[in-house]
């Protein structure tokens, strides 16, 4: 019996021509991330694709079922490693409807700037590397400064700049410190110029345009059906935004626009992430200019990990941090979806709760593994050169894909 | 007419009567609990049916709950309206011993790579998916990793047992 091939019952190569198969990847300088795809190519143009994912997959679901809420939030920075805080945040918040836990205004406008700052960061390495792979270099080695700063911001109020593990569930350990406003003044002054700097290197560049337009495209009904989302289904012309639809940690105050894009190329999901930056700085600007007074946390002792001097000095506070480090608080029990919006879409936390201490289950909805499937629909027919610029333009985090 | 949990369930129930097994609410969400045999044609007339309209297949997984005695393994269906922002969770309950359900990809093309996953972790068979194969991990792995009997930590330890855990 012969060997069935990976490409499926359907793929039949005519016999006048003859295909090559070609591995890109699993590891492949030009595909950023631990990806392979075994391409039927005929001459230089690709007609099959057969993308094997996996390879990283940490078993985070299963991991997740062993451990107390707060032990759960370093798996979510593994995810999207580009944008840890918004992970981190989605998680905290799903712990927070379980646990009917209120935060005051200042919490949810300290976590928008913290996530806007995420998904600034996420979209600029992106579109900064999307213009490597098309040959411009320049304007990646400038704009990766900026990611710097936004790191050094992390660092400020978590600690930590890749995997953040950033704030709590209730809110944040400490408030924004000095050294963070002086960061963040300075960045809200200085890269709105920066960033129009890089605009102008690449965005009307007619080589950058040539390289791009029509290249990967979908239309909005398959990305629909595929459920793609984030920038990618924007796009293709469908203005579904998460933060708009079910307004989570107070974004329903925020004046923002959702651009979109028309033809679901390439081009048009590197407009997108540019304009939603803007979008993002215009959120950041708004929160900062409007921060409520008030606490830097919800008052809730038996989940909120109690302040190192009280836990020192107060015997109350010495037996929360206790209990909660220790994994002794029980969960209610109780079933329920809550959805962010990712760097790259719907980042949703399904999690079931018997009342045990830790998830009975929980799934993660990853946008990136979702979309990603549509990749060998997308290439079909293009060339090998232009596959190389819809991987980078989808945004394609192999964490997030493998969990 | 706007979708709300009512005219929701009440449409289905018109349309599939005893197929409808049940229905709860949890935090706002409509849950309905489907006959696991039925599962294709109800999910082709949430998605078809004008007033319905469900076009956006949010996610699809599994949860294994081992002591419900002949529905073990729950698939999980979160379908989305997009034009009305209106949310639905869908269950389709299975015997582990044929853990069989009709697959939903002719229905959306996102389910493809969602239900080989939830094959691969669970050891769904969606009957009718065209390539189904595991994803995450590796071909010739024999069990299904994230059912509840496949041990997590190292089974010789006896320290890290469900005590610990609260169960």
């Amino acid at each position: 019996m012969a060997e069935q091939s990976i490409f499926g019952e359907d793929f039949i190569q005519p016999e006048e021509r003859q295909y090559n198969t070609l591995n890109l990847g699993p590891t492949h300088p030009a595909t950023h991330g631990v990806f392979q795809n075994i391409l039927q190519m005929d001459g230089e143009i690709i007609m099959q694709a057969e993308p094997t994912i996996g390879y990283i997959h940490r078993a985070f679901e299963k991991l997740a079922e062993r451990r107390p809420f707060y032990q759960v939030t370093p798996i979510t920075d593994r995810l999207n490693y580009c944008s840890a805080p918004i992970n981190n945040m989605g998680w905290h918040m799903t712990m927070e409807k379980l646990l009917k836990v209120e935060t005051p205004k200042k919490v949810d406008y300290m976590r928008i700037i913290v996530m806007e700052l995420a998904r600034i960061a996420d979209h600029l390495v992106c579109n900064s590397v999307l213009g490597v792979d098309a040959g411009a270099l320049t304007g990646f080695t400038y704009i990766f400064q900026e990611r710097e700063r936004i790191y050094d911001m992390y660092e400020e109020i978590a600690g930590a700049r890749l995997t953040t593990n950033i704030g709590r569930v209730g809110g944040f350990e400490r408030d924004f410190t000095p050294g963070f406003h002086a960061k963040l003044k300075d960045f809200l002054a200085t890269f709105p110029k920066r960033f129009e700097e890089f605009d102008r290197l690449i965005t009307r560049n007619r080589i950058f345009m040539d390289r791009v337009i029509n290249v990967g495209p979908i239309s909005a009904e398959d990305a629909i059906s595929y459920s793609f989302a984030g920038p990618n289904l924007r796009a293709a012309g469908v203005d579904y935004d998460v933060r708009v639809m079910n307004p989570y940690c107070s974004y329903q105050d925020f004046d923002f626009i959702i651009p979109v894009g028309t033809s679901g190329d390439t081009y048009d999901r590197f407009m997108v992430r540019q304009n939603e930056i803007r979008e993002s700085l215009k959120i950041i600007n708004q929160a900062y200019n409007n921060m409520p007074e008030g606490s830097h946390h919800a008052d809730c002792p038996e989940f909120y990990l109690p302040p190192k001097h009280d836990v020192y000095n107060s015997m109350e506070a010495l037996i929360w941090h206790f209990k909660i480090v220790m994994g002794e608080v029980d969960l209610p029990a109780g079933e329920l979806y809550h959805a962010v919006e990712g760097a790259n879409g719907e980042l949703g936390y399904y999690l079931i709760s018997d009342g045990g201490r830790t998830p009975y289950r929980l799934h993660f909805r990853r946008p990136c593994f979702i979309y990603y499937q549509a990749y060998p629909e997308m290439i079909k027919g293009q060339m090998l050169s232009d596959a190389v610029l819809t991987m980078s333009s989808m945004n394609v985090i192999a964490g997030e894909l493998d969990a | 007419m706007a979708l709300n949990n009512e005219t929701v369930l009440s449409r289905l129930k018109e349309h599939f009567g005893d197929a409808v097994l049940d229905s709860y609410e949890n935090f706002d969400y409509l849950n309905i609990e489907i006959d696991a045999s039925r599962n294709a044609e109800i999910l082709r007339f949430l998605k078809i049916d004008t007033q319905m309209n469900f076009i956006y297949l949010t996610d699809l997984c599994a949860v294994h709950m081992p002591d419900q005695t002949g529905k073990e393994l729950g698939v999980v269906y979160h379908l989305h309206n997009l034009e009305e922002n209106y949310r639905l969770r869908i269950k389709a309950w299975l015997n582990i011993n044929n853990p069989e359900i009709a697959s939903a990809t002719s229905i959306w093309k996102g389910a493809n790579w969602m239900e080989r996953e939830t094959y691969d972790f669970f050891g769904v068979v969606f009957t009718g998916h065209p390539n189904l194969r595991r994803i995450l991990n590796v071909d010739h792995m024999e069990v299904f990793p994230l059912r509840k009997e496949f041990p997590l930590e190292d089974s010789t330890r006896e320290d890290k047992d469900d005590r610990f855990f609260g169960r």
